[in-house]
């Protein structure tokens, strides 16, 4: 299926879909809540906010976890079954249905507050240095913003692509089961070379903001020892390898391998 | 050696400044970096020319008056050194050194490479002190303090207040010198009596001042002269949590 084939799918979504009507103003609060509370945390002191956005952070990369493992079940059955199954059970399961919308407050949050902290960074340095800063530090803490906005163009295109059309496309059922074929659609997006590339090179980057943020979240949190920081900073590249390597995989084995056909 | 210094120079805080160009000929590789320095000045003055403002005091490392963003590290290429204690070795024959004074909102420009940095002060004033009346010197074993205890709150005592962290920061945040600050009341009994208050005074003045937030890069503990490390910031956090946590109004 082709880019536009799946863009027109989606157009077709938003004039006809009333369910999607009805998921749209839900978003549109749970949008306006998280703003609301935004709002006030933004009021907060400089830890305050760090140690929500590192709790928020932590929080999101349960979710990456989760979704990893459930992606994955496309790689150790190609026949689909138990991927399909996976989907179906996290698209009917009350409380991930319920998880969805405190993850994506969490997104909202964690965005707005990451803006604002850089924002107050930049103001706090108004006149810069004709030679910038050199120092031994990892170099992924510096470019947490510009890794995080990519995340962020990169979710937006993951979440019309795949949450919309999961929820509101007519994607066929699975054999003779009442379950969609998820499985399908996954992979006919993965035999899209641009698109297969665009997710490569925006989970690569998330390794990056991973890189630095999971170890830093501690940091955030007070807890520094020296015994155990060396520890939380070696897992923290191999969190951030895993989890890239694992996304990463799982679009570069549909793409070559001829046991997925769309 | 000769070398070619690019000094940024700023008649007071409202003219606009700029870098000039000097060569200077005839540096010994034992002058230090101040003395280097003076050098330029006097030279200047002897073309009849203004010379460049900077401070320093001790030049021993132990006052922290000295500063200079030297080719893009606060203090200059060497390792927990102050620039007063930076030597000429460091540099080569033909070198462009490129000198800046600290850049901060929070550290205003006065002249030349002269920043103020009484907003240090100004934290300290919120908390970083304790209440008790001074009078003789108490005995020694009175008060029983572990061994590991007083190295950390010295280790963290230290700090000259230079201002290199705020200077080193990409978001000129000042979380190190203020977790030093407290870190090294906070470990040690006699900073007991004060120590919720203190943490919330100090971060909120911090904020208040104009710092930038921290976002861990370590930047700071890399170019401390002092080698404060960023442990003290997680235990700032630590202090801050439980002091929050256990206030009496929300104010978070
Ligand atoms: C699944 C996606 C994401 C995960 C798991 C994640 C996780 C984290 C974590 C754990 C931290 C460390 C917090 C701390 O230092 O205390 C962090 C920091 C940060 N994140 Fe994200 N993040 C994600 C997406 C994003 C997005 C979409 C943005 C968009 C703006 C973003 C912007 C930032 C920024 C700017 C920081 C640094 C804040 C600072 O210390 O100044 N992140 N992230
Ligand atoms: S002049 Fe005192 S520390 Fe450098």
């Amino acid at each position: 299926m082709s880019a536009k084939k799946l863009n027109s799918k989606f157009a077709h979504l938003i004039t006809k879909d009333d369910n999607f009507k009805k998921l749209s103003i839900n978003f549109f609060i749970f949008t306006k809540i998280s703003i609301i509370m935004s709002n006030s945390i933004l009021q907060y002191s400089s830890i305050t906010k760090k140690i929500v956005m590192a709790l928020v952070g932590l929080f999101l990369l349960m979710f990456l976890l989760v979704h990893l493992a459930v992606n994955s079940f496309l790689i150790f059955d190609p026949s689909r079954t138990l991927f399909n199954e996976g989907a179906h059970f996290m698209a009917t399961n009350p409380i991930i249905q319920t998880m969805q919308y405190v993850l994506f407050g969490g997104f909202i949050l964690h965005i707005i507050l990451g803006i604002t902290l850089q924002i107050q960074n930049w103001m706090a340095r108004p006149v810069r240095y004709k030679m910038e800063g050199w120092s031994h530090t990892s170099p992924f803490s510096k470019f947490m913003i510009h890794t995080g906005i990519i995340i962020f163009i990169f979710l937006t295109i993951h979440f019309i692509n795949f949450f919309l059309v999961a929820k509101f496309g007519e994607i066929p059922s699975f054999g003779d089961t009442e379950m969609e074929d998820m499985g399908l659609l996954v992979i006919q997006v993965f035999k899209m070379p641009g698109y297969v590339a665009f997710y490569v090179i925006a989970l690569i980057l998330l390794a990056f903001h991973l890189h630095h943020a999971f170890q830093s979240a501690f940091q955030s949190l007070g807890m520094n020892h020296s015994k155990y920081t060396p520890f939380i900073k070696g897992l923290s590249t191999v969190v951030s390898v895993v989890i890239a390597l694992g996304f990463i995989l799982i679009p570069l084995v549909i793409f070559f391998s001829s046991r997925y056909q769309a | 050696m000769n070398i070619k210094l690019e000094i940024w120079r700023q008649k007071d805080a409202k003219s606009k400044g700029g870098f000039v160009t000097y060569p200077l000929d005839g540096v010994s590789e034992g002058m230090s970096f101040l003395e280097m320095m003076d050098f330029l000045n006097t030279t200047l003055i002897k073309k009849g020319d203004e010379p460049v403002a900077f401070e320093h005091d001790c030049r021993e490392g132990i006052c922290g008056s000295c500063s200079l963003y030297i080719n893009g590290r606060a203090h200059g290429p060497a390792h927990e050194t102050t620039t007063c204690e930076l030597r000429m070795t460091k540099f080569r024959n033909g070198d462009r050194i490129v000198v800046e004074p600290w850049r901060s909102k929070a550290f205003p420009l006065i002249k030349d490479l002269i920043v103020d940095r009484s907003s240090f002060e100004k934290i300290m004033q919120a908390g970083g002190f304790i209440s008790v009346n001074t009078g003789a010197a108490p005995e020694a074993n009175s008060i029983p303090i572990p061994k590991n205890h007083a190295d950390e709150a010295f280790d963290s005592a230290v700090c000259v207040g230079c201002g290199a962290c705020v200077a080193t920061c990409k978001n000129s945040s000042a979380m190190l010198f203020v977790s030093a600050k407290i870190s090294q009341l906070a470990l040690l009994p006699q900073g007991q009596v004060e120590a919720k208050t203190r943490v919330q005074n100090m971060v909120t003045k911090m904020d208040d001042l104009g710092f930038g937030n921290c976002t861990n890069t370590g930047a700071c503990e890399a170019e401390c002269p002092k080698g404060i490390k960023i442990a003290n910031i997680a235990r700032m956090n630590r202090e801050f949590i439980c002091a929050k946590m256990g206030a009496q109004k929300m104010s978070l």
